[in-house]
């Protein structure tokens, strides 16, 4: 049963309610639980106080949907959608969630938007004081995605999680750095990173098709892939994409565009065509 | 409480204990834990042909129960059935649902059709509002032509020209989706639902081990059962196991056995009762 526990932390544990009842009640069985079960948990094993009037960030409000990153041969290769989803319905359809941090990152975020728009204030904290340093250095990828996993996991610990999955990719001194880190603060470095549901869809396709040594169109194309699978399956996403890009020289953020699908099998034409008053 | 009578019969899932065992968990009993498949398991329809394919791990929790059980099942000559769930559910869906299939091609005298199939598995199943736990793939060639349709465990159905189903469906979708086009050709269909099953193998911790294919034409059906074996076991000792130094004998003694009790046989056979 012990070994469980640190399964779950490990988990992409979807509410923080969850999160405290599993971490203070041991003997928590291992199935995932429904909202309405969650509250009603809460309230019987929790050893904690009523959270109702709290101000701790329970559950996400407007979220967006997964982020895909790669390495190439001349630096990282980022793509995200711009929507912005309230619960089921896509409110917002230009919220850009790829930002340039510094001279030498590319933060790319998924999950709640407002914490997103707070972690870039910290950010932007973070490389002004960098700054005013004035010694010539500057903060690198590796730096930047050590202090967002420092902020994340501190939050996790006060039960007030930043409610994000971003990755950090970025170029510095001819070294490319691309990570991770999630909403607990589980962090890492690959050399192709996904958030969300781009983990199921997206990360097979990388690591068949992912190589060293490839060029910006190839890149571009593998992430187009990768995005046009996720807009097929994911019920959050939205046709209207940025693909990010950084090397040694600078950063580029693309103008949103959208992808091309295909619907036009003849089997989705006429489904029932045989099997008359099946669906 | 009712009391039963004899002509009244005793048929399908009894539903009699389930508040109980509803009313147990509340107080904390945690029900014992089934034979899980945790799987990958796809199918494709090609020019004229259906190629379904299926991981080969069966997973009871975490531990692996069986590292290359059978997942796709026999429904008729011409239709088979991957299933993915509950390893029992699916084993006996599938066994039912095939001998009234075999008894109805008696009745008729006809080759089984694909749509029969999937009426009577998708009644059984609503009929069990999803308590039985069975989501299956089923494809098959018959006089219409070639068919592939999905069964979830609550009875609906949905046809598709290529299906993915199972905690390896999304692996194996991702394949799918960027990779597949119409009009594929036997030996295409083969290699796009093997490499569909070996991204659920390789990206999805419930499936594993061999990658199964079935091959259903119109009148031949090949079943190529673990057509590749990515996971083989390595690291044997090719001279097998040696002991370094026999056993030494230190002392021989040899005790006969003595007879106790002598046994007379009196008249008739032994077994008599």
């Amino acid at each position: 049963m012990n070994t469980f526990l640190a399964e779950e932390l490990n988990l992409q544990i979807s509410s923080t309610k969850q999160l405290r009842s599993t971490i203070v009640n041991l003997s928590h069985s291992h199935r995932v639980l429904s909202f309405a079960e969650m509250v009603s948990s809460q309230n019987e094993n929790s050893l904690l106080s009523s959270e109702g009037d709290s101000q701790r960030t329970q559950y996400p409000y407007v979220t967006g949907t997964s982020v895909i990153g790669i390495k190439y041969k001349d630096g990282i290769l980022m793509a995200a959608d711009m929507g912005g989803s309230y619960g089921s319905t896509i409110r917002y359809k230009s919220v850009e969630r790829l930002k340039q941090v510094g001279k030498h990152s590319l933060i790319g975020a998924s999950g709640e938007i407002s914490d997103f728009q707070e972690i870039l204030k910290y950010l932007d904290e973070l490389i002004l004081h960098d700054n005013m340093w004035d010694d010539g250095n500057s903060l690198g990828p590796k730096e930047v995605h050590n202090y967002l996993t420092r902020v994340m996991y501190n939050r996790r610990n006060k039960f007030d999680p930043l409610w994000n999955s971003l990755i950090l990719g970025g170029v510095k001194n001819g070294k490319k750095y691309l990570g991770s880190v999630s909403m607990i603060g589980v962090h890492f470095e690959d050399d192709h990173v996904a958030t969300g549901f781009g983990n199921h869809l997206a990360r097979p396709i990388l690591r068949e098709e992912w190589r060293e040594d490839l060029t910006f169109e190839e890149g571009v194309k593998l992430l187009e892939k990768c995005m046009r699978n996720l807009l097929y399956r994911d019920r959050s996403a939205v046709n209207k994409l940025q693909i990010a890009k950084i090397t040694e020289e600078g950063l580029t953020i693309s103008q949103p565009y959208s992808l091309k699908t295909f619907w036009n099998f003849a089997a989705f034409q006429n489904p029932t065509v045989g099997a008359e008053g099946s669906w | 409480m009712l009391t039963e009578t004899s002509d009244v019969p005793k048929v399908g899932f009894s539903f009699d204990l389930c508040s109980r065992n509803n009313m147990l968990t509340k107080k904390g009993l945690k029900p014992p834990g089934y034979l899980k498949t945790g799987t990958t398991i796809v199918g494709v329809v090609c020019k004229n042909c259906v190629v379904l394919g299926a991981d080969t791990r069966a997973t009871a929790g975490s531990i692996v129960a069986d590292k290359n059980c059978e997942k796709i099942h026999n429904m008729a000559p011409n239709i088979l059935c991957c299933g993915a769930g509950t390893a029992a559910d699916t084993e006996a869906v599938t066994d039912n649902i095939s001998s009234q299939l075999k008894l109805h091609r008696y009745h008729t005298g006809r080759e089984s059709r694909v749509v029969t199939a999937l009426t009577l598995l998708k009644s059984h199943l609503f009929r069990y509002q999803g308590h039985v736990s069975a989501a299956l793939v089923l494809g098959g060639v018959d006089v219409t032509g070639p068919h592939l349709h999905t069964i979830y465990p609550h009875g609906s159905t949905d046809t598709l020209p290529f299906a993915t189903m199972g905690s390896g469906s999304l692996a194996a979708m991702a394949i799918f989706e960027s990779e597949y086009r119409e009009g594929l050709t036997r030996d295409e269909g083969v290699n796009l639902v093997t490499k569909a099953i070996c991204s659920g193998i390789f990206n999805d911790l419930g499936s594993g081990s061999n990658v199964d294919i079935c091959v259903i034409e119109k009148g031949k059906t090949e079943y190529l059962r673990n057509h590749l074996t990515p996971n083989p076991r390595t690291y044997i000792s090719s001279k097998g196991y040696t002991f370094s130094k026999k056993t030494e004998v230190l002392h021989t003694k040899i005790t006969p056995l003595k007879e106790l009790v002598d046994v007379v046989q009196v008249g008739g056979d032994a077994m008599e009762e």
